[in-house]
């Protein structure tokens, strides 16, 4: 009998990359939920749209680079970009702009790059960093949290959403400041009299009503995740310690110019789905475990200082993108010591 | 309990042991024909030591070591060597290789196997020797010879020994059934290695808890002894012998050094079974226990295989489904090796044969793009970072992944076990080493190269150097001749006899010119010259008109060539003419003969009153010391003041009467004293002539006489020579009768000439009575005959020359030499296509003949 | 004076300038003569990275004569028995853009060869021992010639002097130890074949690719 050649080893663990995908897009539903929970059906639509429009991107692209579209899309790294974007976005945001976002994720960071394995930056943070910089008054309208609505106005219905959404028919005053942004406004009270005199904080029991839930959900997303060993815990966790350590350190005591409690950084914003599904990102991330070590911990403090003493009230996707930056790098620094060597060494070191 | 460490990374396959351990360990039948690969293990291969047809019996070694790491190999049953040839090899490459293949007779006949039940009181030396002759190597599947491991340095002190029951691959579990069915010869073993080692501190058997089983087994064996029996948490690939020696000891083996180096020493359950066997009972290894397991079998077992037995013979005795069979591996799902070829053996290191059915190890699914995710470096147990190496590989950047340590992965697999996207990564890896590892050899061979080159180079430079050198001597000598020559012509007539101090070429040179040659001789000679040279140029412009490109070009340069040559002729010939004009008798001898003539000729010139002046001058001189040494004597009162005082006296006189006859010859000249002068001069004049005539005279046939005579005498000698070496038997008798015949052509050549030149000469006949009287006197009457028909021959000749009128003689010249220009030319030819070092000597050769030519021509013409 | 300097901007300027421009001068001259950077000579590292096989296949007379030319501008891509790999090499080292092999010069040959001389043909003329850059064939005026295998360069040059044409060029084969695997012909790789400028030359890919690659290729592609 004659046979194939092969290399070792035979066997293999089931599962690809498609599933590690799924995985990630599964996990995300505790945090989608609480979104849709606490501001409508926005996330969702935005969810939905931003992945159709990835898969369309995609397919058009691979088209375009005459690859096999159906291999190509089969490990579901459009649909993750386009989840944690729709995610990321303001709920009701108008299709144009997911499509941009979508558009700049998928063509810009990603294809022109090399594709699947290659892009330096994480797709999705850069779609919404463009859009952030391109349409700054509908990037930062976020719909109200049911807990504060006023008496008689109820969430935003699906149909008013539709037309919101793709025929651009306005709805009123659905929107208001994110308690990031809000805090950022803060400079004459002190943090105890101004959580009193905000109804979004004094709705909430630690970091500004609906979104610490939402964070409360994307952690048990991450966790789950970590659970499954679809990414390590040195990313999220050291990402985590910064920030609670940078706001610890910069409390201030509640005094009015106070950089906020650790609760309100852990909790609010885009801070869990930073940590846990964007920071993890295996492709731009560091490699070693130190590296993700020093990587998440990077981000956290970018996020502190941008959140605290820069222009935007959140920073996750910039702290990302200028941690991209740095991920080469830290790789050059952070080799493990391999087996039966005294110590490690530099990516550069030329042989003993 | 015993302290474990941990491994960093590591997965857990599905470990798939049960299977194979449903049954007892079986056997199977002989196989008709077992194959042996000469190269089974690490190391040299070995070297055959029987022939096509031999008959062997089991145990017999057919193969013997080679070298310090190899190892021999052992018929495991009796038969026939039926060929010794390149058969398909359990290698991952598929390829062939040179095995012994033995037809079994069935009859399994063994020789005597000769143990030893003290074999602990033999020295170490004895027993290390009788485990290398029993041909036993890593039984665990990489296949290391046991003895080499066995003999660590001597600088480095073993205290550890491990004993290797992991088994952390998949599927295998026949060092699991050894264990629980050998237990007591594993301690045994274990305690004979342990004493090879000069007992280290510690003896420990890790096995992993998977094989609870073989765990009680051993560590019943154990009891009494000092072996350590020490389980750990199941982890592939903790079996790896750096992996278990971290797990066991917490120590790292240094990269690229052998346990040894910490103090440690590896071996596998299977093989400590082997080298106890080989001790005890001096069993050489041809067999051992394999795995044959996977769900393209109907039974899954472990067999007690015979080394050599091919693998399609194993599985049909297990009920091989071959439409089920995805894929057979040799060794583990993990680490194990697809074999191409069914007909492959069983060796040594075969620990499984592993035959699974598609749906049990799919062919792995097309890789996906690389994301990334890191779970390749979180498995890897080298620490490495398997992603960045694939980058790395694919990018072909070789330092990098120098830099990333990939010398240090064991191919272990984890890696690619774990890849989300079906990366074959370790392949990736053994691609890169086996690059690497080429790169090396490449860059060796390169070094190498360089400096072979470079040394050619130096070589041939020197060598070019030299032949400069040489070159450059030559043209200075010959420069320095002509300038000579030069100068004697210029100073033809003063010139001193003082050529003996001249070199030889000088001297040489001198005497041809002194050859007494008449002005009218020279004076045509020349102008023969002029006019040949002014025929060539025209030859050679009428060729270059009709001449195109390249041969144009040469031509030119011929012409040019010729061009000088005349105006050289016609300077040479018009010098002569003044030359000859104002010094007719003026020859341009400057031998003794001719210039005493010369000298003496001087002298008859002079003028009278000038010789006279000259005398008194001189008388004077003399005087003048005849007067300080008679003073002298006169101081001294020696009694030679009378003798002296009368020569001083007669001097004076002398001197007066010269001053009066200068006084009276006067302005005009004298004829007294001129005329005796000018007798003794030419008396001179007529002695040295008269001298030169008879050496004229005698010299040809005397010369030769003398030359015969002395060959005669060396040809006697050597025929002595040639006695006493054949008397003793020498090996130079050879070479001396060659010398012999060559002096004795000689002497018949000489003879030949003299015969010319005076056939009645006496010596010829001597000369032949001589030869007639040589030793070797059958070969005497032969040697006689071919004298005299050359002796014939050459009278012939002389006859016909002396008959042949010289223009004849020209024409026979002209032809001949005609004939050597055409050879050399063609030879130049010949040279200027191949670019011959040469060419320069050819042409020149060729130049030689046309001159001579051309000389020889115009003779004739002349004449 | 530095009020003077203050009342004419021009001149202050001036002033200003021309000293700075002499302190930073001094400073790189210092910093030029205090840290300079004795590395090798850069012909001598490009020599190193030529295969030296002396083969003359560049239009220079053996690998140093390259490896000068190269560092006086000449162009990288002209040794086919180095191949890609020296270009980049090269490249790396000069730190250019890597260019493909020029073909004038010949191709790169996937298979090393060495001179092989049918012994029984051999006249014995010299003329391949004088054209071998190696010293690597044996033999001697009207004695059969062979070649050392080991030290052969597979240059090719004592082929063409041959008057009766009795040297081959011989591949070298594989053996058990040369052996290694080849690297993975991945489903990646050939889709990254799909598209004209990813392309790799053809004949190298298709040897790489087994069978069973090939097929699943085709899989893909269905």
């Amino acid at each position: 009998m004659a046979f194939m050649k092969m290399s070792s080893p035979h066997a293999h663990r089931a599962g690809d990359t498609g599933d590690v995908m799924k995985q990630v897009i599964l996990a995300c539903t505790p945090g989608l939920i609480a979104l849709s929970y606490f501001f409508g059906p926005g996330s969702i639509f935005n969810v939905v749209i931003a992945s159709g429009f990835a898969v369309a991107f995609e397919a058009a692209i691979l088209k375009l680079r005459n690859r096999p579209i159906g291999f190509y899309l089969n490990d579901y790294s459009a649909v993750v970009t386009g989840v944690l974007l729709g995610l990321a976005l303001p709920p009701y945001c108008p299709w144009w702009i997911i499509a941009i976002g979508v558009g700049s994720a998928i063509v810009l960071a990603k294809h022109l790059y090399g594709g699947m394995g290659y892009n330096p930056f994480n797709p999705a943070m850069v779609g919404y960093v463009v859009l952030l910089i391109s349409f700054p008054l509908e990037m930062t309208q976020w719909a109200s949290p049911r807990p504060v609505l006023e008496q008689g106005q109820s969430l935003v219905g699906p149909l008013s959403a539709l037309g919101q959404i793709w025929l651009g028919i306005p709805i009123d005053g659905y929107s208001g400041a994110t308690p990031l942004d809000l805090f950022k406004q803060n400079d004459s009270q002190l943090v105890e009299h101004f959580y009193t005199a905000e109804p979004l904080f004094a709705n909430a029991r630690w970091a500004g009503a609906g979104w610490e839930w939402v964070n409360i959900g994307f952690l048990l997303g991450g966790g789950y995740l970590l659970y499954k060993r679809i990414f390590t815990w040195h990313t999220p966790v050291s990402m985590l310690a910064a920030i609670f350590i940078m706001s610890v350190v910069f409390y201030d005591g509640g005094s009015s110019h106070s950089g906020g409690s650790p609760y309100l950084h852990l909790l609010s914003g885009a801070t869990m789905l930073g940590a846990f599904f964007i920071a993890t990102d295996p492709v731009s991330s560091a490699v070693s475990t130190k590296g993700r070590l020093i990587y998440g911990a990077g981000i956290g403090v970018l996020v502190y200082l941008i959140r605290v003493w820069g222009n935007y009230p959140d920073a996750v996707a910039f702290a990302v993108l200028l941690m991209n930056f740095a991920a080469p790098f830290i790789d050059h620094y952070t080799l493990p010591r391999t087996y039966g060597h005294s110590s490690a060494r530099r990516a550069t070191e030329k042989s003993e | 309990m015993t302290r474990i460490w941990s491994i960093p990374g590591g997965v857990h396959p599905e470990e798939n042991k049960s299977q194979s351990l449903q049954l007892p360990l079986g056997e199977i039948p002989l196989p008709r024909e077992l194959v042996y690969p000469l190269s089974q293990h690490i190391g040299a291969p070995a070297n055959a030591v029987v022939t096509v047809g031999d008959k062997v019996l089991g145990g017999q070694k057919i193969a013997e070591a080679k070298g310090m790491i190899s190892a021999p190999i052992h018929a495991s049953t009796s038969g026939t060597v039926v060929a010794i040839e390149d058969r398909v090899l359990p290698h991952p490459s598929g390829m062939s290789g040179p095995c012994i293949v033995i037809e079994a007779d069935g009859e399994d006949h063994h020789v005597d196997y000769v143990g030893d039940e003290n074999y602990l009181q033999l020295d170490r030396e004895t027993l290390i020797e009788r485990i290398r002759d029993a041909g036993i190597t890593g039984m665990g599947g990489a296949g290391f010879p046991t003895a080499v491991k066995l003999n660590p340095r001597a600088d480095q002190p073993i205290d550890t020994l491990i004993i290797n029951g992991t088994e952390c691959e998949p599927y295998i579990t026949a060092d699991d059934i050894l264990m629980q069915t050998r237990a007591d010869e594993i301690i045994k073993g274990t305690e004979l290695l342990a004493h090879l080692l000069g007992n280290p501190d510690r003896v420990v058997i890790g096995i992993e808890d998977n094989k609870p089983a073989a765990i009680e087994a051993v560590g019943v064996a154990a009891k009494d002894s000092r072996v350590e029996v020490v389980s750990f948490p199941t982890k592939y690939p903790s079996g790896g012998e750096k992996q278990l020696i971290q797990i066991l000891t917490g120590k790292e083996v240094p990269s690229g050094a052998l346990p040894a180096s910490i103090g440690i020493v590896l071996q596998n359950v299977g093989t400590t079974v082997a080298a106890y066997e080989a001790v005890r009972y001096g069993k050489p290894l041809i067999e051992r226990i394999t795995t044959v397991v996977g769900e393209a079998l109907d039974t899954q077992r472990n067999i007690k295989v015979r080394l050599g037995t091919p693998i399609q013979h194993v599985l049909e005795h297990h009920g091989c489904h071959q439409n089920k069979v995805a894929r057979l591996i040799m060794g583990g799902p993990m680490m194990g090796f697809a074999l191409q070829e069914s007909l492959v053996p069983v060796v040594k290191a075969t620990n499984c044969v592993l035959v699974p059915s598609k749906q049990e190890l799919p062919p792995a699914p097309p890789a996906q793009a690389c994301i990334r995710c890191g779970m390749c470096a979180e498995a890897c147990p080298a620490s490495l970072l398997p992603q960045q190496m694939y980058w790395y590989t694919l990018a072909e950047d070789y330092d990098k992944l120098e830099a990333h340590n990939i010398s240090d992965c064991i191919e272990c697999g984890a890696c690619s076990f774990v890849c989300p996207s079906n990366i074959p990564l370790v392949q990736y890896y053994r691609s890169a080493k086996g690059t690497m590892r080429q790169m090396a050899i490449d860059k060796e061979k390169s070094d190498r190269s360089r400096q072979r080159f470079e040394f050619r180079q130096e070589r041939i430079a020197k060598a070019e150097a030299e032949k400069e050198a040489k070159r450059l001597a030559r043209k200075k000598a010959a420069e320095e001749a002509k300038k000579k020559q030069e100068a004697a012509k210029a100073s033809g007539e003063t010139a001193p006899a003082g050529n003996t101090k001249a070199d030889i070429v000088a001297a040489a040179m001198a005497r041809a010119q002194a050859k007494p040659v008449s002005p009218e001789e020279q004076k045509a000679k020349l102008e023969r010259a002029v006019i040949s040279a002014q025929g060539r140029l025209d030859k050679l412009q009428t060729r270059l008109e009709e001449a195109e490109g390249e041969m144009k070009d040469k031509l030119a340069a011929q012409i040019k060539q010729a061009e000088v040559k005349l105006t050289e002729a016609q300077k040479k010939l018009d010098d002569f003419k003044p030359d000859a004009a104002s010094n007719n008798s003026a020859p341009t001898a400057d031998d003794p003969v001719a210039a005493a003539i010369a000298r003496a000729q001087a002298k008859m010139t002079m003028a009278p009153d000038e010789k006279l002046r000259a005398n008194i001058e001189s008388l004077n001189k003399r005087l003048q010391k005849a007067e300080e040494k008679l003073s002298a004597a006169q101081a001294q009162g020696a009694d030679t003041v009378t003798a002296l005082q009368a020569g001083v006296d007669k001097l004076k006189e002398k001197i007066a009467t010269a001053e009066r006859e200068l006084a009276e010859l006067g302005p005009v000249a004298s004829a007294t004293a001129a005329p005796a002068e000018q007798d003794a001069a030419s008396a001179a004049i007529e002695r040295a002539k008269a001298k030169a005539a008879a050496q004229a005279n005698m010299s040809p046939e005397q010369k030769l006489r003398d030359q015969l005579g002395a060959m005669g005498a060396r040809i006697s000698k050597a025929q002595d020579k040639l006695q006493q070496a054949q008397a003793d038997g020498a090996d130079t008798v050879d070479a001396l009768q060659m010398g012999l015949d060559k002096l004795q052509a000689k002497q018949e050549k000489m003879r030949e000439e003299l015969r010319v030149l005076n056939p009645s000469a006496p010596e010829l006949n001597d000369a032949d009575n001589a030869t007639g009287s040589t030793p070797t006197s059958e070969e005497a009457p032969q040697i006689q005959d071919a004298a005299t028909a050359a002796i014939e021959k050459a009278k012939a000749k002389a006859a016909a020359q002396a008959s042949m009128s010289p223009e004849e003689k020209l024409r026979d010249q002209i032809e001949s030499l005609e004939k050597r220009l055409q050879k050399a030319q063609q030879r130049l030819a010949k040279a200027e296509a191949e670019d011959d070092d040469n060419i320069d000597a050819f042409r020149a050769g060729v130049e030689k003949t046309q001159a001579k030519l051309e000389q020889t021509r115009a003779q004739l013409e002349n004449s | 004076m530095f009020e003077y300097l203050l009342n004419n901007p021009f001149l202050g300027a001036l002033v200003a300038l021309v000293s700075l421009a002499l302190l930073f001068g001094a400073v790189l001259g210092y910093a030029a003569v205090q840290f300079k950077v004795e590395g090798d000579p850069i012909v001598d590292q490009i020599d190193t990275l030529l295969p030296q096989t002396q083969c003359g296949q560049c239009s220079y007379p053996g690998c140093r004569p390259y490896a000068e030319a190269i560092a006086n501008g000449d162009a990288i891509n002209k040794c086919p028995p180095g191949g890609q790999s020296t270009i980049n090499a090269i490249a790396d080292l000069l730190d250019v853009e890597a260019p493909t092999l020029d073909e004038e010069h010949g191709e790169e040959s996937d298979v090393k060869k060495v001179a092989y001389i049918r012994e029984d043909e051999c006249i014995g003329c010299t003329k391949c021992i004088q054209a071998c850059p190696m010293d690597a064939i044996l033999g001697a005026a009207k004695q059969m010639h062979t070649v050392i295998g080991d030290e052969c360069t597979g240059c090719d040059l004592c082929v063409e002097p041959c008057p009766v044409d009795c040297i081959d060029m011989i591949p070298i084969e594989t053996t058990l130890g040369t052996w290694k695997w080849d690297k993975p012909a991945t489903s990646h790789e050939n889709i990254l074949n799909l598209i004209a400028s990813d392309r790799q030359p053809v004949a190298a890919t298709q040897q790489e690719t087994s069978p069973k690659e090939k097929a699943q290729t085709e899989d893909e592609a269905a």
